[in-house]
């Protein structure tokens, strides 16, 4: 259909001289003297597009696209809950859309009292002592969350730490961010119920140890009973302790960070805050922190004095590390959340993500082989093993979900676990689509028995089918070009 | 308590639990010890959407919007004019509810966007392969940094005075991260032989445009890379990187059809020479395709990321500014190849054209003689603070003082968003500012 | 299966001994069908030296990065340019047009170590059968 065809072509071959996508004002002013030629460019390849066909081309890709309004997202860790659309307007308003960073502050005070509120806010609900709301992502969160260990060890003139611990189910960027900072990695085990081995950790746990990072739950959905003895050994061997904070939403309002004995904390508010993915962002990863930390946090933090609020950078700060102050777009709408639920509403977000997925759980357990059963939180991670003695491998059965309408869950994640299949429901969905879920993941298990071929060759019902990323990553075409004619 | 954001219905919930085992939800927090697991939040008690609205119409009254304010400011974020495709397109739900393209056949429209915004963005600088963004231009021009001491195995990092210093900040703190070096050198000193990499801002934190080709030989002489920081405007009219010979070019895409919003979300552009690809941060999408032959998109070489790599990745960037880099791709392709010419050269106009009166006024003057793009530095006969206090009185957000910098200067841009009148006005109220003053330095008659 | 003339590593690296203390230096069969779609090779520069056992080069697969070890000690000679080109050569053709470096040995004694073409043979039998046992389990 002529419709169909609409995303087929790029928009440098939609492109053809003269058209325009929108009007501009004439000048205004008299013209001045171009500056000397050796500055300017001689062209400028850009296509030409009319804006009817610019918006029926991204109308056309937009149906290409499966977000969360499209249906179920069970992506492990990555908490694809619904974005309540209202902050979307919040966010659009001239008063903060429309403020440059750089105006004096008596003129963005709506602003920085936002920012404030929402320091404040963030801190409570992890049990911290003060915010930095400037990290853009949650890895930007790591970073600095690992800059400030350094700081800290740094202070105390404690030259011999130079080690940052990890979980052998840690997330890549946990030890891509130790690196970023100048620190060598050391993994501690997990035990066979999914916890910390404390064995491991008490080996690995030395004077070169500058901090731990322990996302909680871990990323196999588990709650550590032991965290309070960890934290202990922790402490007791001068070393801190970090959350990788992404898996909050199985905690909010119910546990805090800061009293199972954490120092800091890296948040995202683009998962457990509800603020839109984006394809791929943008995040916020603010970072939250005890009193011993506090004085290093990049600058600058927004205090208020008399009735007044300020940005100020602190003298022991590891300084700067974006142009401004943050993603305060998604800030708004994590500020929204936090408002429209309270802290009752909060413990119900957990309660609904935490029940969800114990649901799945049970009603997933006797297809899929569940390499910890015991009580999850808000993630559960199956393996399937079970399929592979079919030849069905866990991406096999990914691309089978997506036949059925739905978004497959996290694969070949954490590592330690053979065919992972990472599945974070969240409190954001009904019982009638867990159960939709359910059906079309018996399906596709009664498939990998009888049928494995149809598996191999999914996804059959998508707008393409599966890709060839061997011949993207030998050959890569990674861009269009349009050159001047006649221009070498 | 009922929540539009919860679906499940109470009957729901019990039966759920029926199916677990278990008598109630608290049960499944076991594993959390007892007394940690009922803390106590000090938070406001909720309110509803319409008592939201409300007070969030009036925390944004509090606020100076550009809307109805005059805006001189630019220093790094920019109002420029975003025509209404940008909008619309990424306020689709299906573009900005999805997740990062993890599974491609399910995300060709996020991949697609992106594979148009890597295409646009190396035909904007003249490089010849971009990634898919990163969190802002600052954080680009570090990981530039990073990059260029990982290709030539040297730990040193040189800076020029005149990159913006919040940049300079921020390298300097991703570098020192590293355990590497960082130095800030003036321009026309010479680079040393263990110098990975010189980084110049074009045009510079003062408006005015470097010589970059010279920049870009000094580089070459020590066997360094050479990295440009670019205003992506300035490139509707001014010489691309890919032509003066930056191995590396970043820059911050806020100005591509983003809002100012208070410094956040921006858009780290990131290009660079093909031959550097397989070292270059962040996400990339490559074109490849189907089993049936049906051209498709898919994130590629992800070899280089966290994921993969974990501690040897590039980089341990993982969400960045998908959005806000879909927004950049239909604010190029809107303007297109004649509207973003037109853009830049309305503020080029209308920037000079403000220059040339204010440097007429009495006790003003312009501090650099260079040819500059839209912003530009003025000395002032009294402190900038005092002078925006006063055009703001009259609805104007003045330049940025860099007093700190330069005695008694202001940093003013210029936009295609300036009327004539808006300049007319400050130029006004900057000259009749100095003529009260000097009048008041007057003995009485 | 192996080529019989050829000495092998735990690491599945082959070895084929030249004249003049010279030896071409590959992945086995096992290796590549292990790793999947070979997409890019990251061989060491003609001149380099390199150590037995030590790390001298990656290449990758779409999803993974893995090491290659060198067999033995030595100086690179020359790399395969044809498959730096083509790196689906080593998926193909392992044993042949797949070859990865030719190297000029520095302890050609360190050859008598390495294991020949029946016992690397049956080392790969008792770890494909270790394979599915577990997938099984």
């Amino acid at each position: 259909m002529g419709q169909d065809m609409s995303h087929h072509y790029l928009l440098s071959e939609i492109s053809k001289p003269g058209k325009i996508g929108c009007t501009l004002p004439a000048l205004d002013v008299p013209p001045t003297e171009l500056p000397p030629k050796e500055l300017l460019r001689q062209e400028l390849e850009l296509p030409e597009v009319s804006e009817v066909e610019l918006m029926r081309y991204f109308t056309a890709l937009s149906k290409l696209n499966y977000g969360v309004d499209t249906g179920f997202y069970p992506l492990g860790s990555c908490t694809m809950k619904y974005n309540p659309k209202w902050h979307e307007d919040i966010a659009r308003l001239p008063g903060f859309a429309s403020i440059h960073p750089l105006q004096p502050e008596e003129s963005v005070q709506g602003a920085l009292q936002l920012m404030f509120e929402l320091q404040q806010y963030l801190a409570e609900i992890t049990g911290m002592h003060a915010t930095s709301l400037v990290p853009i992502a949650g890895a930007h969160g790591e970073f600095t969350g690992l800059l400030l260990v350094k700081a800290y060890h740094q202070e105390r003139g404690d030259k011999a730490r130079k080690k940052i611990l990890l979980t052998d189910s840690s997330h890549g960027t946990n030890p891509a961010s130790a690196v970023m900072c100048g620190f060598e990695i050391g993994v501690v085990a997990s035990d066979s119920a999914g916890n910390v081995d404390m064995k491991s950790l008490e080996s690995a746990m030395n004077e070169e140890v500058a901090a731990l990072t322990l996302t909680m739950p871990t990323t196999l959905g588990l709650f550590d009973p032991k965290i309070l003895e960890i934290s202990q050994l922790v402490h007791e061997r001068g070393s801190l302790l970090g959350a990788d904070g992404a898996n909050l939403n199985a905690l909010l309002g119910r546990a805090k960070f800061g009293e199972l004995g954490y120092d800091y904390v890296q948040l995202n508010l683009h998962k457990t805050f509800s603020t839109p993915h984006g394809g791929g962002g943008p995040g916020s990863g603010p970072v939250c922190v005890k009193e011993d930390l506090a004085d290093f946090l990049p600058s600058p933090l927004v205090i208020k004095n008399n009735g007044r609020c300020e940005f100020v950078s602190q003298a022991k700060s590891i300084g700067r590390i974006a142009n401004f102050y943050g993603n305060f777009g998604v800030m708004c709408r994590a500020y929204a959340y936090i408002r429209s639920l309270g802290a009752a509403g909060l413990k119900e977000v957990s309660e609904n993500a935490v029940l969800n997925a114990n649901y799945l759980k049970e009603k997933l357990k006797p297809y899929y082989y569940l390499p910890c059963d015991r009580t999850c939180m808000h993630e559960v991670v199956f393996s399937g093993r079970r399929q592979r003695t079919k030849g069905v491998r866990t991406v096999d059965i990914a691309k089978r979900l997506l036949d059925y309408g739905l978004h497959p869950p996290t694969v070949y994640f954490p590592l330690i676990v053979d065919e992972a299949l990472m599945i974070e429901p969240t409190e954001t969905e009904s019982k009638q689509t867990l159960d939709a879920f359910v059906e079309a993941m018996k399906e596709i298990a009664r498939d990998a028995e009888e049928n494995p071929g149809i598996l191999h060759t999914a996804p059959h019902n998508t707008p393409v089918r599966r890709l060839d990323d061997v011949r993207a990553a030998r050959n890569p075409d990674l861009r269009w070009e349009m050159r001047s004619q006649g221009f070498e | 308590m009922p929540s539009p954001y919860l679906p499940s219905a109470d009957a729901d919930r019990s039966a759920m639990l029926r199916e677990i085992g278990v008598g109630s939800i608290e049960e499944l927090f076991r594993d959390i010890p007892e007394r940690l697991r009922h803390a106590n939040f000090k938070l406001p008690s909720p309110l509803s959407e319409m008592e939201l609205k409300k007070e969030f119409n009036q925390l944004a009254s509090r606020n100076a919007s550009s809307d109805n304010y005059a805006c001189f400011l630019g220093g790094g974020s920019y109002r420029h004019f975003i025509p209404g495709t940008v909008e619309h397109v990424i306020g689709r739900s299906e573009f900005y509810t999805a997740y990062t393209p993890y599974q491609a056949e399910v995300s060709q429209g996020t991949l697609q966007g992106t594979y148009e915004y890597q295409s646009l963005a190396c035909q904007l600088t003249a490089m010849e392969v971009s990634n898919a963004g990163m969190y802002d231009g600052s954080t680009a021009a570090a990981e530039a940094a990073i990059m260029a001491c990982m290709i030539t195995k040297r730990g040193r990092v040189a800076v020029s005075t005149t990159v913006n210093p919040t940049y300079r900040a921020v390298i300097s703190a991703y570098v020192k991260g590293r355990n590497l070096s960082v130095e800030t050198v003036e321009l026309n000193s010479s680079l040393s032989s263990d110098c990975a990499c010189l980084v110049v801002q074009q045009p510079n934190f003062f408006g005015y445009l470097e010589q970059m080709e010279a920049h870009v030989q000094k580089a070459r002489d020590v066997g360094a890379l050479f990295i440009a920081i670019v205003d992506p405007i300035s490139l509707g009219m001014f010489k691309p990187p890919g032509y003066y010979g930056a191995d590396i070019a970043v820059g911050d895409g806020q100005a591509l059809g983003n809002p100012t919003s208070f410094g956040g979300p921006g858009l780290g552009v990131f290009t660079c020479r093909q031959e550097y690809l397989r070292q270059m941060p962040g996400r990339i999408v490559g074109k490849t395709v189907d089993v049936e032959g049906k051209p498709g998109y898919v994130m590629t070489l992800v070899t280089r990321e966290q994921y993969i790599r974990r501690e040897r990745a590039t980089s341990n960037i993982c969400t960045s500014e998908a959005l806000m880099a879909l927004a950049a791709a239909v604010y190029l392709a809107t303007l297109g190849k004649s509207g973003l010419r037109q853009v830049a050269e309305l503020c080029y106009h209308k920037a000079h054209y403000a220059a040339e009166k204010i440097a007429k006024l009495k006790g003003y003057s312009l501090v650099f003689s260079e040819p500059f793009f839209k912003e530009f530095a003025i000395r002032c006969p009294v402190g900038p603070s005092e002078i925006n206090q006063a055009l703001f009185k009259e609805g104007i957000i003045g330049g940025l003082d860099v007093s700190h910098i330069i005695d008694n200067s202001m940093l003013l841009c210029v936009t295609e968003m300036n009327t004539k009148q808006e300049i007319d006005k400050l130029v006004e109220i900057l000259g009749a500012f100095y003529g009260a003053r000097h009048e008041s330095s007057l003995p009485a008659l | 299966m192996t080529p019989k003339e050829y000495k092998y590593t735990q690491e599945h690296e082959w070895i084929c001994p030249e004249s003049k203390n010279k030896g071409k230096v590959g992945l086995t069969d096992y290796a590549q069908s292990q790793l999947g779609d070979i997409v890019f090779l990251d061989l060491p520069a003609p001149g380099t030296q390199v150590e037995q056992g030590k790390k001298m080069g990656e290449l990758e697969s779409v999803k993974a990065v893995s090491d290659i070890f060198a067999p033995v000690s030595g100086q690179v000679a020359e790399i395969n340019q044809t498959v730096v080109d083509e790196p689906g050569l080593v998926n193909k053709d392992s044993y042949g047009a797949g070859w990865l470096v030719r190297l000029e040995l520095s302890k050609p004694s360190e050859l008598d170590a390495l294991t020949d073409s029946d016992k690397y043979d049956e080392f790969v039998a008792q770890l494909t059968e270790n394979e599915s046992e577990q997938a099984g389990g």
